[in-house]
């Protein structure tokens, strides 16, 4: 462009410039309102109707049209649901199965993902793309299809359970999408801990649920289903780990070498503080993912394991759509789940620390 | 790691000993992730392998995984007019089973619904991505680019969302498309999916990352913004284009809890994930060969596009992790 054409194009626009903010604004708005509709209407407004409804005694099924079709009760559906109600131990029971799934998946695929992805960035390694394709493509598929694969891997007479019977000659199958027995109590069982042994503990309540019962951990087939979302996202996390151990600079890693760091120092005292907002990343993602856990428990939870696997967002689902449905107690699950992943969200950014400028 | 290479050189005791201790290393990497690896594809390899078998045969141990000819049927019926079973026993020795297509036939044949739940995927796939990519990145350009009253607000409007969780919104947008008529509908899906946070995020974060000098350009040579945006600014677009393509495409094709909610009771308009639902049954009486055909066929599309598009899965996967 030269001086002439730039000059020119100066005045014009000096001369177009209130003209050309009104366009700006206009053509702003144009280009923003169709997908801000579509978030207004389905994403916020939806938000305000759950909380507004959470407040009233709808049951979802008498229509709206109808004069009587809801009360506006206050909070009388979070008081019933969390601290007086006949049903407090249901969301407690779901908020246990919820925590142990997130507390025991989180640690354990963001662990994994981390040691994956430090092995593949290794220089020695050969296959790198291989072993990259391998971890990630249970990601690829539908949370639906991983559930129908691993009912059949974790069926009866399933391939799990006939690999462990020929490492294990004495190993007993266990129905693993059927047993309702909890972890911690199956080991404390080992040790000789059982119910009978510790009275103090199931005759105290909580929140309608026995001590006993709190920690029972999750049961076998909820274990099953946390072993299901370990095994399709550690893919996922690895290679978001793997671009982040790429970008550290290899200055770092030299000048560590020069100071005589081992390379488990270098490990402790660079990469990983480096991988913090990565670490924070991931983590936030776990728990995001974890406490809306629903499509796995849809297709693997069964009339039997209904109690043990019942999560809370698919206690959301169970009180709206059921053959007595409560859209009232429905929503109030669900604008608490949100707080819950809210908070959750919040402390982990005090523990693990987000903050770019910390590191 | 360097570390220890250097050390390879000098040869004194403790040069030696850290040697040593690189090699187990290397070992016990390799091993570690052979490991990981065998436990993510052997369930695959094990569901393509048991879909091509007679129910008998798909519980048995140790499981075949090696198909050899010729074909079998699961149901043979002899002169006399009965019909036998194949038993397992018939169809698999050691590690080798005659497949079987029984399975395949019995939900892509005729009255099967199955492939109209495939066509579904694809219509809500398709287009559910072909708005994205116009909305998101229409809204992505103007959060970049524009200055207009209320800018700001709908740039925290937009990332205030992505923290809303999908499964919150379950039962208001089944009441919003209730009341508005539009419950098992193709519509209704395509409306509350046309536009995503993520992707207008996504789309915002790329135009600014481009010089604005080609543009201003255009607008001096007296093109509309609109003509601008779709000839000049879009072609520039195209890495974080196809980005957003394969998230939308994948996160579509695999959608289960919208489609469940949307059209959840129509099941002519079911997407795979939600047919999947339906050959598995409410009852413990599971029929395998029909729940393990279905699950390869909803697969095999997205590992196809997966393995002809890996690195930008990768890529696009990463992208969004250093972003966070």
């Amino acid at each position: 462009m030269t001086t002439t054409t730039a000059a020119a194009s100066q005045k014009q626009k000096a001369i177009r410039e209130p003209n050309a903010k009104r366009q700006e604004a206009v053509a702003g708005l144009g280009f923003t309102l169709p997908a801000l509709l579509i978030l207004v209407v389905f994403l916020i407004l939806p938000l305000f109707v759950a909380g507004y409804f959470s407040l009233t005694d709808w049951n979802g099924r008498t229509p709206l049209t109808n004069p009587t079709a809801y009360e506006y009760i206050g909070f009388q559906n979070y008081q019933r649901l969390l601290i007086d109600g006949r049903r407090v131990d249901d969301f407690y029971n779901a908020f246990k199965n919820t925590f142990y799934y997130a507390f025991g998946v989180i640690p354990t695929q963001t662990i994994i993902a981390l040691v994956l992805a430090v092995i593949v960035n290794q220089r020695w390694l050969r296959g790198r793309g291989i072993f990259r394709t391998a971890f990630y493509f249970p990601s690829i598929t539908s949370s639906i299809v991983v559930s129908m694969i691993f009912l059949f891997m974790f069926s009866n007479t399933g391939p799990v359970n006939g690999a462990l019977r020929a490492l294990f000659p004495n190993f007993q199958n266990v129905s693993w999408l059927t047993d309702n027995n909890g972890v911690i109590h199956n080991i404390l069982g080992l040790i000789g801990i059982t119910a009978d042994t510790v009275p103090a503990l199931t005759e105290t309540e909580i929140f309608r649920i026995s001590i006993w019962e709190w920690i029972s951990g999750p049961s076998v087939a909820m274990f099953t289903i946390m072993v299901l979302a370990i095994w399709t996202t550690i893919g996922t996390m690895m290679v978001v780990y793997l671009a982040a151990l790429q970008n550290i600079p290899s200055q770092v890693y030299e000048a560590a070498q020069v100071d005589g760091a081992t390379a488990w120092q270098t490990f402790r005292r660079i990469t990983l503080p480096l991988l913090k907002p990565t670490t924070f990343f991931v983590v936030t993602l776990g728990l995001i993912g974890t406490f809306q856990v629903f499509d796995q428990i849809y297709i693997l939870q069964s009339n039997v394991t209904h109690r043990t696997t019942m999560s809370i967002a698919y206690l959301v689902y169970d009180q709206a759509f059921k053959t007595d449905p409560n859209m009232g107690r429905a929503t109030a699950i669900a604008i608490t789940l949100f707080v819950i992943i809210f908070i959750a969200t919040l402390l982990q950014r005090r523990f693990v620390g987000g903050d770019r400028s910390e590191t | 790691m360097t570390t220890l290479q250097i050390n390879e050189a000098i040869p004194t005791a403790k040069g030696e000993s850290r040697f040593r201790w690189q090699r187990l290393l290397v070992v016990v990497g390799y091993a570690l992730l052979i490991l990981i690896a065998f436990l993510e594809i052997a369930p695959f390899v094990m569901t393509v392998a048991s879909s091509f078998k007679c129910e008998p045969a798909i519980g048995t141990y140790p499981a075949a995984f090696i198909p050899l000819p010729p074909l079998v049927q699961c149901q043979n019926t002899d002169a006399a007019g009965s019909t036998t079973r194949l038993s397992a026993d018939q169809q698999v020795s050691g590690a080798t089973f005659n497949p079987t297509t029984s399975g395949y036939e019995r939900i892509l044949g005729e009255g099967a619904d199955l492939p109209r739940w495939a066509l579904n995927t694809v219509i809500y796939s398709v287009v559910v991505t072909l708005l994205r990519l116009t909305f998101d990145s229409m809204a992505g350009y103007a959060l970049a680019r524009f200055s207009f009253p209320g800018n700001r607000v709908l740039f925290f409007i937009v990332l205030g969302t992505l923290m809303i969780p999908g499964v919150v919104l379950l039962i208001p947008r089944f009441l919003m498309l209730k009341q508005m008529g539009l419950l098992n509908s193709y519509w209704g899906y395509f409306l509350v999916l046309g536009a995503d946070a993520f992707g207008i995020l996504l789309m915002k974060q790329f135009f600014e990352s481009i010089p604005k000098e080609i543009e201003e350009a255009a607008s001096v040579d007296g093109s509309s913004r609109f003509t601008t945006f779709f000839r000049i600014v879009l072609p520039m677009a195209t890495p974080a284009l196809v980005a957003l393509t394969i998230f939308s495409f994948q996160g579509q094709w695999n959608n289960f809890m919208d489609a469940l909610i949307i059209v959840g009771t129509n099941t002519t308009l079911y997407n795979l994930p939600m047919g999947l639902t339906v050959l598995r049954g409410s009852g413990q009486d599971l029929q395998f060969d029909l729940i393990l055909a279905g699950s390869v066929i909803t697969t095999l599309p997205m590992a196809v596009i997966f393995f002809m598009f890996q690195r930008y899965f990768v890529e696009g996967v990463s992208y969004s992790g250093l972003k966070g």
